[in-house]
């Protein structure tokens, strides 16, 4: 009874999200104040029901209900209890439904957190989020139903979950990664809300700008965990493969980068507005891109599994209409905003400007996005015009990614110097000086040293602009703070003062622009320096790699929950000093029969030593892999970083008072604006 | 000319030029690394070009897995039911890789038409079979019942 439960659950709630697009709605052009409250109530009652609906999913998987169709073909009784709650999201239907309760959370969160805005406003953009809602409600329970039955005859076991994804990184990626693409429909939907109305000021800027930015949070701390769960459960070392379903949460996070950026201006120069909402529709147009990419099937990816075409269609049908009826309503709405804009004081920058910077870093940044969205659709575009089936390879990313992230590093330096209106040049230049020698020095120098210490003989060109675009983030970033500190008087005391003062938006920057620079310094130094060895070895063999010299010492049998494996013990010694023990499996789940590699590492900052098992070959023989991986960590720490940077501006106290009068809003951002210059 | 338009005029031809370059410079790269993929029998024909990186796919035949005594050298067949194509490679192969499943091998074809393969990728669920892979396998199956019917003349 329990699935029934969840079924009926989730019928009720996209009665409700029906209600919910039609009534606000209405009501804000009829001028009904009750009508256009009741948005607000219908989304929290729709969180409910979608929340009693993926309980009862959860609930049939914590019971081994097999009657039920996808607990049959993604559950086993044998499975660990946290792995049947992951389960829940581990495949298509479930994963939607996981879509569709994190949407409800956003509705319910603008719901409740917008006592401030405009009735109108909040209105409509809970309506929007409704419509969002109703179509994936129907997606859900046309297409792809969770609590479907097998009847009358049942399995008595079910086909357990792909062993790939019996991990932990299962559990915390994919709901952060949705918390990231979904949060982009809030933008979208305040977007849509002020085309609709036509107002598009400042002050929409302020309230859509926390929205926008803890949904970016969400996104890129989703890239980052999938980018490490990747490394460290595929089994081979790899954490990025420009694979189209990789490409498709870059897209919409590199758009929301932009769109992170761009708010800025509108919010303290009334600058940029038509883009900032081009950005908010793109960002979400993408994040359903990516859904379609997934869920269809239509490309060969590792993430591609068993897909029904009818879905595809359908979800092409929702990416046209959405995609379709909001460009067209930016086309018939976008020039009223701009007049508006005429309206207001004339906002002009010059060549060098905060504002030139930070359009320089959209023009970056869309780019970016346009050369990914080339290359990932390209082949789904040759198929169609029957011009061969192609794969484009990693080379074609990393040749317009790499120099492109390179441009965007070098203006970050100056950017975080620039000053809104107009910056001194001659003062660009005297500060630039000392950080542009540290990173000049860093970059001839370092390389030395790292080519020693790392038994790479080689002078490394890639590891020096690496260090050298690195550091000058970093140095410029150090040095912005240090002339913040050093305004007003040179005492001691005041310093401290003002680092007390400086507001959570600049902290946000700055944490997130050295999370950049470390980022990069991994992808960069571990992919110069990256050593790896497939060997064939038999227990008692040693083997040198990049200084370190690993000794399979022995193979036995270890039996798990739902699986058996072959685990091997490999000892590695750095000048005959052992520095770690590991221990890297070869399982082969029950269920499925199917062999898995699970790879084994030691973590460390400077570098992780990686051993997986390859295959058993003859007598006592493996194929195995061994790996040295300097600063690879810093891919992810960088990662976790921009995130953080993300939420300490999410945090920014202007964005808090929310109830504070208008006036005493702008006269506070205006301080806060004071305090950034 | 007046001042004000020969400066639009000259943004624009600077906004075109750098159009015009960065479309030039994807389509070459698109160009030189698209990877085309063949079929067993496309390759075997000749149909396929040497030398070129390119990716081949089909089912890895019953019994046809060998592997060398003391490297990672390892040689097997695919097939798309038409004809079998021999894949050299010298690695680890992945998890799901077994004989009867489908694989892709990404590589160059040399002049034994023996695909050097650099990459193998296998299936990543074992419900899934790479669309390319169930293509050829289906065109394939189309032609063989076409031959026997006589349909093509």
């Amino acid at each position: 009874m329990i699935a029934e439960y969840g079924h009926v659950a989730l019928i009720i709630a996209l009665c409700l999200s029906v209600a919910q697009a039609i009534v606000p709605m209405a009501g804000s052009f009829a001028g009904y104040r009750t009508w256009m409250r009741l948005g607000h109530s219908l989304a929290l009652g729709q969180l409910v029901f979608v929340a009693i609906s993926f309980a009862c999913l959860t609930g049939a998987f914590l019971q081994d209900d097999f009657s039920l169709q996808y607990v049959a073909n993604n559950s086993n009784t044998l499975l660990p209890t946290q792995f049947k709650i992951s389960a829940v999201w581990g495949a298509h239907e479930g994963s939607l439904l996981l879509w569709a309760l994190i949407l409800a959370v956003w509705s319910a969160a603008v719901a409740l957190f917008s006592g401030h805005l405009p009735l109108v406003l909040s209105s409509r953009v809970l309506s929007i989020l409704g419509a969002i809602s109703v179509g994936f409600g129907l997606f859900i329970l046309l297409t792809s139903n969770p609590f479907a039955r097998i009847l009358p005859f049942s399995p008595t076991e079910g086909g357990d979950l792909n062993p790939l994804l019996q991990d932990f990184g299962l559990i915390v990626h994919p709901p952060m990664l949705y918390m990231g693409y979904v949060g982009f429909s809030v933008a979208f939907a305040f977007a849509v809300a002020a085309l609709i109305g036509g107002q598009f000021d400042s002050a929409w800027a302020r309230w859509a700008r926390p929205w926008i930015n803890s949904a970016w949070v969400f996104l890129t701390i989703g890239i980052t965990l999938g980018s490490w769960w990747a490394y460290y459960e595929l089994g081979w070392g790899g954490w990025w493969f420009w694979d189209p379903v990789e490409n498709a949460s870059l897209m919409p996070w590199l758009v929301g980068t932009a769109l992170v950026h761009s708010i800025s201006v509108t919010e303290k120069r009334g600058a940029f507005r038509s883009w900032t909402l081009l950005l908010a529709i793109l960002a979400f147009s993408l994040s359903l891109l990516g859904t379609f990419l997934v869920r269809s099937g239509v490309l060969t990816s590792v993430h591609a599994f068993a897909n029904d075409p009818e879905r595809g269609i359908f979800i092409l049908a929702f990416l046209g209409l959405v995609v379709g009826s909001s460009l067209l309503l930016f086309a018939l709405r976008g020039p009223v905003v701009q007049r508006q804009q005429g309206d207001a004081e004339v906002v002009s920058y010059s060549g060098l400007s905060r504002e030139m910077m930070l359009l320089l870093n959209n023009v970056l940044l869309v780019s970016a996005m346009a050369m990914i969205l080339i290359g990932t659709l390209y082949p789904l575009i040759a198929d169609v015009l029957e011009l061969g089936k192609i794969s484009v390879g990693p080379p074609y990313f990393n040749f317009f990614f790499v120099p492109m992230t390179l441009g965007l590093m070098v203006a970050m330096g100056f950017a975080v110097f620039s000053r809104w209106k107009k910056t001194d040049a001659q003062m660009l230049r005297q500060k630039g000086m000392v950080p542009f020698l540290i990173s000049l020095g860093a970059a001839l120098i370092l390389p030395l040293f790292l080519a020693e210490s790392m038994s790479w003989k080689a002078y490394s060109i890639t590891a020096a602009i690496t260090l050298g675009a690195s550091f000058w983030v970093v140095t410029m970033s150090i040095e912005d703070l240090w002339q913040k500190l050093d305004r007003g008087s040179s005492k001691r005391g005041s310093r401290l003062k003002n680092l007390t003062k400086l507001p959570g938006s600049y902290w946000g920057m700055q944490v997130a622009h050295v999370g950049i620079a470390v980022c990069a310094l991994g992808v960069g130094l571990s992919s110069v320096y990256d050593v790896q060895k497939d060997v064939r070895m038999v227990p008692g063999d040693r083997v040198e790699v990049a200084g370190y010299e690993f000794a399979f010492d022995s193979l036995d049998f270890v039996q798990g929950p739902n699986f058996g494996a072959s685990r091997g013990q490999i000892s590695a010694y750095k000048n005959d000093r052992l520095v770690a023990v590991l221990y890297p499996e070869k399982r082969k789940y029950e269920a499925r029969n199917q062999v898995m590699t699970e790879a084994a590492l030691d973590a460390g900052l400077t570098r992780d030593l990686y051993v997986s098992l390859g295959e058993p070959l003859k007598g006592d023989a493996w194929a195995i892999r061994l790996h040295v991986k300097p600063f690879v960590r810093c891919i992810w720490l960088g990662g976790l970083m921009i995130g953080l940077g993300g939420l300490l501006s999410v945090m920014d106290k202007r964005y808090r008072r929310r109830r504070q009068s208008g006036a005493k809003l702008s006269a506070q951002s205006a301080a806060a604006e004071a305090v950034t210059q | 000319m007046h001042p004000l338009r020969k400066q639009r005029l000259q943004l624009v031809i600077l906004l075109v030029a750098a159009a015009a370059l960065v479309v030039g410079l994807v389509v070459y790269m698109l160009r030189e690394n698209g990877n085309f993929f063949y079929t067993p029998a496309q390759i075997v024909s000749g149909e396929a070009p040497k030398s070129t990186f390119l990716r081949a796919g089909g089912m890895v035949v019953d019994g046809s897995v060998v592997r060398s005594d003391d490297s990672l050298w390892v040689q097997f067949k695919i097939t798309d039911g038409v004809e079998m194509l021999t894949i050299e490679h010298t690695g680890i192969l992945p998890d799901l890789f077994a004989e009867g499943e489908a694989a892709i091998a990404s590589g160059k074809v040399d002049e034994n038409v023996v695909l050097q393969a650099t990459q193998i990728l296998a299936k990543h669920d074992e419900k899934y079979t790479p669309p390319e892979v169930a293509d050829a396998m289906n065109e394939a199956y189309k032609q063989k019942e076409a031959a026997k019917s006589g349909g093509y003349k």
